[in-house]
């Protein structure tokens, strides 16, 4: 029975490496942290009493509801229409693929700042809106209201971006997979419904992540149109009360406290989205340092065996 | 010959007739005239470049012809008669004569986001509007024919090469298809691999199904083919039964092709 011999009665003990540098170097910085949470901590311009009495102020409270009601509008409209635009851009049909292209051209080579303000002042360029429908005449200044401004510039400027994203995505799956759909009889629509985009999400969930979380810092840039949203909330108290600094900190906790939240969310659909595309087992944060500590060589993936 | 063998052997499974397909310049297929029975096994063999492939994606409308005719049973591919006119077929129409024929490809192409079953289960279910009972039942016949009843809930990445090419015959063969088209399913497998394929292939040809099949495996070919048809730069070179083709090639370039895989 080779391979499985019994255990040599007096074989050494096994002494663990120290890793004397892994301890300094984390160490050392968690150090360097300390000092800049105490400073932060002690410094009492940070106004943290003030913090604390705005923090779940009503006016605050409002704005985070608007910023997120902006960031989910916006992020929707601007994902569907981002899907659209991608596979208009790789439509074999040369016009709907040169205006995807001019679409996307327009829409990130100007300022979404800029854009935002076109929308708001759209009743200067079309006082009456038709939408060629004669007999239609519908005020632009009642139609387009700061919020609707707000979400036409944020979602059509998005969409610009996650086309990109999606196409990308729809690039990376295996051009065998869409003969393969073909070959069993499926439809065009149907192959990318069913077999492209599900497997294309893998590669586009962690850019549109990222894309989210830019939403919802962008939607601050929706102050400069008077759409009272987080940013704009703080804005009108700390005119009245001067305390500047204690509000703009409120509304970065905040967005810090939203932010994370949506990472947890990305987490969670990456794995969904990942199901049979790799072999490994997932490894939790505190099993991870443990291992790193201890010194035990970190199995980055555990294959399960291959038949 | 039984009368009813007799009579299904009337109209052919696919006939070719001075097909054509060019890729830009490149003339792939220079002319083919080709018949195959119904019931019948038919191996493609010749040098990768010889237009093999592309004649069996033509069949089903992977690739599209740029002259000459082609019919699967008594349908023109790619057109519909109409009155006495031939009109292109639309997408929908192209989607509906695929789904009876099935095809395996080298690289097998399973989904990878889906499991075992649920590869097995998404045509019949989208394309034919089976219900899953239905389904599920035939789908796990097949799996065991293919000898992987046990790997229906498992992902394609967690199976060998050639336990997923087997599966992707179970999945052509869920379609009940009246044609099989295979391209060089046994090439990208490890040798050791090869062997359970095969068999599988072979178990299909005794059933019945008519099959064409591209390969390098000049052992099925001899022992499963019924016809072996030889194709060199875009023609067909020799055409016929396998023990003639293999064991006493006519033309020099066959003699000189299975001189080099020998």
């Amino acid at each position: 029975m080779i391979g499985n011999a019994a255990p040599v009665l007096d074989e050494p003990k096994i002494v663990r490496t120290k890793h004397i540098g892994r301890w300094t170097g984390a160490l050392l910085c968690a150090t360097l942290a300390g000092l800049l949470l105490q400073s932060a901590l002690t410094n009492p311009r940070f106004g943290w009493d003030q913090v604390a009495l705005f923090f779940r102020d009503g006016a605050i409270v409002q704005g985070i509801g608007v910023t997120l009601e902006l960031t989910v509008i916006c992020m929707v409209l601007g994902v569907g229409l981002g899907i659209v635009l991608a596979v208009m851009r790789i439509s074999s049909n040369p016009v709907i693929s040169w205006i995807a292209r001019a679409y996307q051209g327009f829409f990130r080579g100007t300022p979404v700042l800029v854009q935002l303000l076109f929308w708001f002042n759209l009743a200067a360029l079309y006082p009456s809106i038709s939408f060629g429908i004669p007999g239609v005449a519908l005020n632009a200044n009642e139609l387009i209201t700061p919020m609707a401004a707000a979400i036409l510039g944020l979602a059509l400027n998005e969409a610009a971006y996650m086309s990109e994203i999606v196409r990308a995505g729809i690039l990376s799956v295996d051009p065998g997979q869409s003969e393969a759909a073909g070959a069993l009889g499926l439809t065009r629509l149907q192959a990318m419904q069913r077999i492209i985009l599900p497997q294309a999400m893998r590669v586009i969930i962690p850019p549109t992540g990222n894309e989210a979380i830019g939403m919802l810092k962008a939607t601050s840039l929706v102050s400069v149109i008077a759409v009272p949203e987080l940013l704009y909330s703080s804005q009108i108290i700390y005119s009245k009360n001067f305390q500047v600094i204690p509000l703009l900190l409120v509304a970065s906790i905040w967005y810090i406290i939203i932010t994370t939240i949506c990472n947890v969310g990305q987490g969670y659909l990456e794995r969904r989205y990942s199901r049979g595309a790799t072999r490994t087992v997932h490894v939790g944060t505190v099993t991870r340092i443990r291992r790193f500590f201890q010194g035990t060589p970190a199995p980055a993936a555990r294959k399960e065996p291959r038949p | 010959m039984t009368p009813q063998t007799l009579h299904a052997q009337a109209v052919p499974m696919v006939r070719a007739e001075g097909l054509v397909k060019n890729f830009g310049h490149l003339e792939v297929l220079k002319g083919i005239d080709v018949e195959v029975q119904k019931g019948e096994v038919v191996c493609l063999i010749g040098a990768s470049g010889s237009g093999k492939s592309t004649f069996l994606r033509c069949i089903n409308q992977l690739e599209k012809a740029n002259g000459g005719r082609l019919w699967v049973e008594d349908q023109r591919v790619g057109y519909k008669l109409k009155g006495n006119k031939l009109h292109e077929q639309t997408d929908s129409e192209v989607c509906r004569d695929r789904a009876h024929i099935g095809m395996v490809f080298q690289h097998f192409n399973l989904f990878p986001h889906l499991t075992v079953m649920e590869n097995l289960l998404e045509a019949p279910r989208r394309v034919l509007k089976q219900r899953d009972a239905d389904i599920r039942e035939r789908a796990l016949g097949l799996l065991r024919q293919v000898g992987l009843e046990d790997k229906a809930s498992s992902y394609p990445r967690q199976l060998s090469g050639g336990q997923q090419q087997r599966v992707a015959i179970a999945r052509a063969l869920c379609m009940e298809p009246k044609l099989m088209l295979f391209d060089e399913p046994t090439s990208a497998l490890d040798p050791e691999l090869v062997g359970d394929v095969l068999k599988v292939m072979r178990d299909l040809a005794k059933s019945g199904m008519t099959m064409i099949v591209v390969t390098h495996e000049m052992g099925f070919a001899r022992d499963v083919a019924d016809r072996i048809i030889f194709m060199h730069q875009g023609r067909i070179i020799e055409d016929g039964p396998a023990r003639e083709v293999l064991g006493n090639p006519r033309h020099e370039r066959t003699q000189a092709f299975l001189a080099s895989v020998r």
